[in-house]
């Protein structure tokens, strides 16, 4: 320890002098004279790059937890590439995670990088872009090796060339500084090499000049097998956190204060997790068990993860042999009394249709989430798309309505998964609720709420003999649920269409009408249910954006920048896709211009043209990237 | 609902029964509308679960729970079912099609996990509801509307394929041997975990007399041999030929031809750990081979909605039952106060 203590401070001596060396963009150390300056700031962006192998996504969650620690909003992307080890040093091997925190509200993980920590040249090529001028580089000089920076496409190293003046460039040597500091373990370097995240992530605390006790505590959980690996880790953690307080490296800017949250207790939560959690809470307010047929899909896996392992809960998981599988148990679940959930992305949703168009025809209530990826085909399987809008509300074959939801937030996850077994239940209905990698993975705060003052979710089933009739309808369209093994109402069920009233086969041709029309009129008499449009913001005036899903952070802020420059701009996010609610017809008639932001070709803006004929105007993204708020502020100025 | 009044009669629907008049499928339903309320189970515990095919309307004419499915998923769904309702008797019918074709991959893997299902396949080896084609267990060389220079596919072994896919109960039988066919769905019902049956099914009009050689009075006795576990391999009109072992390979021989008695058959052995027998069995060609029918294969594994269920009481023990307050209060939790009071957090310096 002393050992460290002692090298570090020599390590410190050393990089003053580099910080004051001219190749940093910017005459940005004070020196370490006198007490530490402080500027308070809005809000900051914090990327960490590196090699996929290099335990970026960790690094970069346990930080948002120190945010969230200190009372600051935020929200994170993740953004990983679909090689689960890519060769290492590559630019398609780059794995990041993005937060941006803040005292005011964070809708998004932000347009633009204040701190980027690049731990090899493949990540800083990579992800310089999407840097801000002037803004903090901190690299990992260690690893700007020749042969990375040959790896990355580099002709002559970025930290020395200039190429990086307008920049406040920061380079410290992560790799050996770690190394040195676990010297003395003994640990073979392959390991050594991996303690790095976490000497990354101690230079970053350092914002947050806290006590790293939580953080140790941590890993000591997260390695409780390898408690050598536990003991490295946290050495290495306290050498970057050292480091960066000897050398004073945030001694300007970054500190943000606290939040004005609503008071209560928080967590963090990615989008996976809430969802997974609302399934558990739809278990336990309804009293009935829950089924989760699934396989495993990128970015859609983790919600299998969460479930499989709270199993103390009357939740059962099944790994299916297919998505087909998947789906069909929970047709069997269903019909069995169970709440059923399916999860999964795209291609998985394609696998899953003819199942789907079953589950129409029966009647049976069921979840299957959607965590939307980009496409056609694998596509960009870890990047954010919404285009699966269309196929959720239109692809199957037949006349075959189904409900369609869609999560705003990370946190909204939970909403919505209780959402849609509300209406599953209630309506006897398959439901879509559709996700997307954006926010699957992506964390925010999460204000926790009251588990015992969850509405409760009412389940009937019958058992009630004198004047069943299997397809009989309540006041809301729905046929009665039975369970195998009621006696005295055993009948039979199945894909081929039925008498309107008994279920029995019919192919008669004007029940076949009646049929396809109650099945259409109990899906759209779902209407009745919602809420009226909410706007943020006036509720006339020149533009209305109307989105849904992810985008909802993105366009909030633009909205909020927009209506601070004087516009009369609203802002309409809608959860249900379908039905839509009552009176949005009338809302859209109110605005001079629509305009519908969607990270797709404009699967919303057909949807609402066709059914309220209101022309819209599109603005589309397709690149695997959520938007960036300064695009759809560009797009508003633009039209109002 | 007793069980003690049950009769055939209760297990049969109102609804007519829309096979071809002299198909096979009607002496699978009146067996097991015969055997059902034999079983001691509620009529109220049984569901019926099929996919798509002639096979697949079965659950319509059984005064049963039942669901009609999706063509070749009916064991995914029955897996479902059986895991959120384990006291249920969950049984699937199912057609060479729609079991080994489209749903080739949920037959093998119900096969491998040993869910408590009763999965009845009816192979009369061609495809009947669309009028003709060449199934995934038709012969080579088959002459069909979409074969019309016969076919060039190899059939699956249904009975092979249980096997190999690692299944606990493997039996065959045969539309026409009544007897035969009560005993071994009997034995099925009574087994703990995935139950496989073959039977073998004569399709009138597409595929008349697939079977002919084992089910003709005049040739069935020569053309098949019954399994029984513990007896010698004997079979024949006069019961004078059996089955031997030579090396690896087997061998039809006649007893009392050159010094061979029953000693030196092989004995059936059902119960076999590793499948070798049953798996050399199914593979006897036929016709240099008689066809095995009964039971190759029954063997005690833990069935999969059982270890399921265990999961569950574990998980309850080691944990304590959930709590789902305490559960989205987990993780790393943190406060923020009032804003009057400044906004302090939960960890402070």
């Amino acid at each position: 320890m002393s050992e460290m203590m002692r090298l570090l401070t020599e390590q410190a001596e050393g990089s003053a002098c580099r910080l004051a060396d001219p190749v940093c963009g910017r005459e940005q150390n004070q020196k370490a004279t006198g007490g530490r300056h402080v500027e308070e700031l809005d809000n900051v962006v914090i990327r960490f790059a590196g090699d996929s192998g290099d335990g970026m996504q960790l690094a970069g969650t346990e930080f948002s937890k120190a945010v969230a620690v200190a009372g600051l909003d935020f929200a994170t992307h993740p953004d990983y590439p679909s090689e689960i080890r890519a060769p290492a040093g590559t630019l398609f091997g780059v794995s990041g995670y993005q937060i941006q925190y803040s005292s005011g509200p964070v809708y998004t993980s932000g347009d633009e990088v204040d701190v980027l920590v690049a731990m090899n040249p493949a990540a800083l090529k990579s992800n310089l872009p999407d840097v801000k001028h002037g803004a903090m580089i901190i690299a990992d000089s260690g690893a700007f090796t020749a042969a990375n920076l040959a790896k990355a496409g580099y002709r002559a190293d970025p930290l020395a060339d200039g190429e990086l003046e307008d920049y406040r460039l920061v380079r410290i040597d992560i790799s050996g500084l770690n190394e040195r500091a676990l010297r003395t373990t003994g640990l073979p370097k392959k390991d050594v090499q991996r303690c790095k995240n976490y000497f990354a992530l101690g230079l970053m605390l350092s914002l947050y000049s806290r006590p790293l006790d939580r953080e140790i505590a941590d890993i000591r959980k997260r390695f409780a097998g390898r408690p050598e690996l536990a003991e490295a880790n946290a050495l290495s953690l306290r050498a970057g956190f050292a480091y960066a307080e000897s050398t004073e490296l945030f001694d300007t800017g970054f500190r943000v204060r606290a939040a004005n949250l609503k008071p209560g207790r928080y967590r963090s939560i990615t989008g996976n997790a809430a969802i997974a959690l609302g399934i558990v809470a739809a278990s336990e307010i309804s009293n009935m068990p829950v089924f989760l047929g699934s396989y495993p899909i990128t970015p859609a896996t983790d919600i299998l993860h969460e479930l499989a392992r709270l199993k103390h809960f009357a939740v059962t998981t099944f790994q299916a042999e297919d998505e087909i599988a998947g789906i069909c148990a929970c047709i069997g679940a269903a019909y069995g009394g169970s709440l059923a959930v399916t999860s999964t992305s795209g291609p998985g949703m394609d696998l899953k249709t003819e199942a789907l168009g079953l589950a129409v025809m029966l009647e049976l209530p069921l979840v299957i989430v959607n965590v939307q990826r980009a496409g056609p085909s694998t596509g960009l399987p870890t990047k954010i798309e919404q285009s699966d809008l269309l196929q959720a509300v239109y692809g199957r074959h037949g006349e075959c309505p189904l409900p369609v939801i869609a999560a705003a937030s990370p946190a909204d996850c939970f909403d919505c998964a209780l959402e849609a077994f509300r209406i599953a239940v209630k309506y006897m209905t398959p439901v879509v609720l559709l996700s997307d990698g954006g926010i699957g993975n992506a964390a925010e705060p999460w204000l926790i709420p009251d588990a015992d003052r969850l509405p409760k979710l009412e389940v009937r089933f019958r058992t009630k003999i004198s004047g069943f009739q299997a397809y009989g309808r309540d006041e809301h369209l729905a046929r009665p649920w039975v369970r195998p093994g009621t006696p005295g109402l055993e009948h039979r069920i199945g894909g081929l269409e039925k008498d309107f009233l008994s279920g029995a086969l019919s192919h008669a041709p004007l029940n076949h009408q009646r049929m396809v029309e109650v099945r259409a009129a109990k899906v759209a008499g779902i209407a009745k249910d919602l809420p009226a449009p909410a706007l943020e913001g006036p509720e006339s005036g020149d533009l209305l954006i109307v989105a849904w899903g992810s985008t909802y952070g993105a366009v909030a802020q633009a909205r909020a920048a927009a209506a601070a420059a004087g516009k009369l701009v609203a802002h309409l996010h809608l959860r249900h896709l379908n039905p839509m609610p009552n009176g949005l017809g009338e809302v859209l008639q109110r605005f001079k211009t629509v305009l519908v932001p969607e990270l797709n070709m404009g699967q919303l803006a057909k949807l609402l043209r066709e059914r309220y004929l209101r022309d819209v105007v599109q603005l589309n993204k397709v690149q695997g990237k959520p938007f960036k708020v300064s695009e759809i502020i560009d797009r508003v100025l633009e039209l109002c | 609902m007793s069980t003690a009044a049950l009769s055939k009669k209760d297990f049969e629907s109102d609804q007519d029964v829309r096979w071809c008049p002299g198909c096979g499928d009607y002496m699978v339903l009146a067996q097991l509308q015969q055997l059902l309320p034999t079983l001691g189970i509620a009529r109220e515990n049984f569901v019926f679960i099929s996919g798509i095919g002639c096979s697949s309307r079965f659950p319509y004419y059984m005064n049963t729970y039942g669901m009609h499915g999706i063509h070749g998923r009916a064991p995914a769904i029955a897996s479902g079912l059986k895991l959120a309702r384990p006291e249920l008797s969950v049984w699937v019918v199912t057609g060479d099609g729609d079991a080994l074709a489209i749903g080739g991959n949920h037959f093998i893997h119900a096969m491998r996990r040993n869910v408590d299902v009763k999965i009845i396949l009816l192979n009369n080896r061609i495809y009947g509801l669309t009028k003709g084609q060449y199934s995934p267990t038709s012969e080579q060389g088959k002459k069909t509307r979409s074969t019309p220079a016969g076919s060039i596919d190899r059939p699956f072994n249904p009975v092979a394929l249980a096997l190999g896919a690692g299944a606990s109960f493997v039996a065959r039988t045969v539309d026409n041997d009544l007897a035969l066919m009560g005993q071994v769905l009997a034995r099925a019902a009574a087994h703990r975990g995935t139950a496989f049956v073959e039977v073998l099914q004569n399709c009138m009009v597409f595929n008349d007399g697939a079977y002919r050689a084992i089910t003709d009075k005049a040739t069935r006795n020569d053309a098949r041999l019954v399994l029984e576990q513990g007896q010698p391999l004997v079979f024949g009109k006069e019961k004078d030929r059996g089955i031997r072992l030579c090396g690896l390979e087997p061998q039809v021989v006649r007893l009392g031809e050159a010094g061979v008695t029953k000693a030196d058959l092989l004995v059936h052995d059902e119960r076999q750990a590793h499948a070798v027998l049953a798996g050399l069995l199914a593979q006897l060609p036929a016709p240099q081979f008689p066809v095995p029918l009964g039971v190759f294969r029954a063997v005690i594994e833990p069935a999969y909605d059982e270890m399921n269920s265990r999961l569950h009481e574990q998980a309850c023990t080691s944990k304590g039952r959930g709590n789902l307050g305490r559960l989205l209060n987990g993780g790393d939790i943190w406060t923020i106060e009032q804003p009057a009071l400044g906004a302090h957090h939960g960890f402070d310096d």
